[in-house]
């Protein structure tokens, strides 16, 4: 009996990138949108929306490398 | 100097958890820092809360789904042996690199400055370098499935049985201890309930680990990783925008604070009183680059199963060199905020944050006095809004969480494999045993619960446990050394030498311990400080290991060659490797992080 072919932990960790990636840029948006910047230093940069979106697209590159099908 | 940042604050345990095991720097101090705290760091948001229950269900998802996998005792406790060198060389530092470890070090660094990435680079490559390139075909030859396996094979049962016995107990015992002090922080940052902290923690932990063995801990290692890199690099990185770039930074160390090297490696360790450590170069070279680093990184299986659970030998030749590269680069997360952290952070009235000692904290509650150790967190609040924070405080609870999972994996198969099999039920069916494995998972994380609370209602003990934990990984280096690369070392040699090497230590620590004076001559100066006992303490104690060793060893019968064949250099013929490209070949990257080691060093000297 051959076993099932293990997902690697490459594509959990797209899983995880990207849901985080979509969390925080969704948030950086609303920021950039309303202008309701959180309290902190160097607000203006908005962190949230480029390392959101830097998180979303490692995610999205390890989740269609390493997706189980492949 | 400003009074707030003198030596007050100077912590006996911090120091030993940080030379034990790099993982173990945040200590007792913190405990009575966050009795009295009485308002926390941060406070999350709703979508702080969901970043870190997304993680928890990943964790819980990835063990649900390996669960299938763990059927074997070789695929409980080994992972199947089928780990990619990357895969195997992620988790090796990930096992390491707990959120004390990220906390403590950053504290360190914004104390004593760019002096705490010794322990990041000296102490940690080398020992590296040589566990992947000339200890790793010992031990991935000889198919040992732990460090008490191994010297199993070469000195047979009874030092196997010391070392199993002694490291099943304090593995279990610091894990307890790192559950309590992550609780506090946990207390102090956000407010959470300690117990909840525990429980919560304890049972993911528990859960992935039981259903799916080493491969499942490994794996979530990898994914904390790169989780603690992705919600703890963002700080250096805004922090050296908002002090100006690396020149900013310097420029404002040397106006802000005038007389104090905080940016050099090297240059103050000529003298004891020359650096605020009380630190000398030889003791960093000897005590902490040979006899503590090479203890920690090449004989404590925590680290040492994550790369004997590789593929192949190559890849388990790699997965060391790989991790180098990963650790030469954690300053940058550690270190670097630690050093930000001393020009950025500012009160509320504009003037600069002098962050203190625990014992200053404790000693005047609602001053809003912070310590050391609050680094970190307090340039996580500085930086990151709505859901970065969540990301840095859930990188800080994965940092915790892998530890304790190399904690519980590891003591799980010391348990199983070295104590209770040879022990107490030896020709049991493969199932048996790895159900005991199981079993001894949860009972780990259990007894770790327990430890945790003895520490919370008896905290002096913690420093002990820590000194405790540090009286054999000098003398177990010196026994496997001598071992591996001495054919006439022999089964009483080996015994001897580990068992008076651990006497030494644990009789220098005894004696400066109640006569504070013998400092001068274990540290070999008046103006040595903690740090450097326990280096000078760990040099001696390997060095008597070895005399032992070597002289009990002339003095007994030693076995033929054919019995060391795959255990020792010289009567072991290691497996040809297939020929690879110069890119893929472990000695191209070793070489490589050689020049990164010594560029970084002259770099910052």
């Amino acid at each position: 009996m051959t076993r099932a072919r293990e997902i690697p932990i490459w594509f959990f960790i797209g899983v995880l990138l990207s849901v985080y990636g979509v969390m925080i840029l969704g948030y950086g948006l609303w920021e950039l949108a309303t202008g309701h910047l959180a309290n902190v230093v160097l607000a203006h940069l908005h962190a949230p929306v480029w390392w959101g979106a830097l998180m979303l697209v490692l995610g999205l590159f390890y989740l269609v490398k390493f997706r189980p099908d492949r | 100097m400003p009074a707030a940042r003198s030596r007050i604050g100077h912590d006996r345990g911090k120091m030993l958890a940080m030379l034990i095991a790099p993982a173990f720097s945040l200590s007792l101090p913190t405990a009575t820092a966050a009795m009295v705290a009485t308002t926390s760091i941060a406070h999350l948001t709703g979508l702080d809360i969901a970043v870190i229950a997304v993680y928890f269900a990943m964790v819980i998802w990835i063990g649900y789904y390996l669960k299938n996998r763990a059927n074997t005792s070789e695929e409980f406790f080994m992972a199947g042996r089928e780990m990619t060198a990357w895969i195997a060389g992620l988790s090796f530092v990930s096992a390491n690199l707990g959120s004390l470890e990220l906390m403590g070090w950053a504290g360190s660094a914004y104390q004593y400055g760019i002096l705490a990435a010794h322990w990041y680079w000296i102490g940690a490559i080398p020992a590296m370098l040589f566990l992947g390139i000339v200890m790793m075909p010992f031990y991935y030859v000889s198919k040992t499935h732990s460090v008490p396996g191994y010297l199993k094979l070469r000195y047979g049962q009874g030092s196997s049985t010391v070392a199993a016995v002694s490291f099943a107990f304090m593995t279990i015992l610091m894990s307890g201890v790192n559950m309590f002090s992550m609780a506090l922080v946990m207390k102090v940052v956000l407010g959470w309930n300690i117990t909840f902290s525990i429980v919560v923690s304890s049972l993911a932990v528990a859960a992935y680990v039981a259903l799916g063995g080493l491969r499942s801990a490994i794996f979530n290692e990898v994914l904390q990783f790169v989780l603690i890199w992705g919600g703890a690099l963002l700080v250096p990185i805004l922090g050296m925008i908002d002090a100006g770039g690396w020149m900013g930074l310097k420029t404002r160390i040397l106006h802000d604070l005038p007389g104090q090297d905080y940016l050099h490696l090297w240059r103050g360790l000529g003298h004891f009183h020359d650096n605020p450590m009380g630190v000398h170069w030889t003791g960093i070279i000897f005590g902490l680059g040979f006899a503590i680093s090479f203890g920690y990184w090449t004989t404590d299986f925590l680290v040492v199963q994550r790369v004997l659970a590789a593929n192949s030998l190559r890849s388990a030749r790699m997965a060391p060199v790989i991790g180098s590269f990963f650790k030469m680069a954690v300053p940058f997360i550690v270190i670097l905020p630690g050093l930000l952290a001393l020009v950025v952070l500012h009160n509320p009235n504009g003037s600069l944050m002098h962050l203190v000692g625990e014992d200053v904290v404790s000693a005047h509650p609602g001053m809003g006095l912070h310590s050391y150790n609050e680094v970190l967190p307090l340039m996580l609040v500085r930086y990151c809004g709505p859901g970065l924070l969540g990301l840095g405080i859930t990188a800080l609870i994965a940092g915790f969480m892998s530890g304790m999972a190399g904690n519980v994996s590891a003591f799980a198969a010391v348990w199983t494999y070295d104590i209770y099999q040879p022990m107490l039920r030896k020709n049991e069916p493969d199932e048996h045993y790895v159900t005991i494995g199981r079993w001894a998972t949860v009972l780990g994380v259990v007894v770790s619960i327990g430890a945790a609370y003895l520490v919370m209602h008896a905290q002096g003990i913690m420093d002990y446990v820590q000194a405790l934990f540090s009286f054999f990984i000098a003398p177990l280096l010196g026994a496997i050394l001598m071992g591996m690369f001495w054919k006439r070392a022999t089964k009483s040699g080996g015994f001897w030498g580990l068992l008076v090497g651990t006497v030494t230590s644990v009789g220098l620590w005894a004696w400066v311990h109640f006569y504070p004076a013998a400092l001068r001559f274990v540290a070999l100066s008046p103006d040595a400080r903690d740090m450097a006992e326990n280096m000078y303490r760990a040099l001696w104690s390997l060095s008597i290991t070895v005399i032992v060793t070597l002289v009990v060893s002339l003095c007994t019968s030693a076995k033929p060659d054919s019995e060391l064949k795959g255990l020792v250099y010289g009567a072991t013929v290691l497996p040809k490797e297939d020929p690879v490209a110069f890119y893929k070949n472990e000695l191209f990257w070793a070489a490589i992080a050689v020049v990164v080691f010594v560029g970084l060093n002259v770099m910052f000297w």
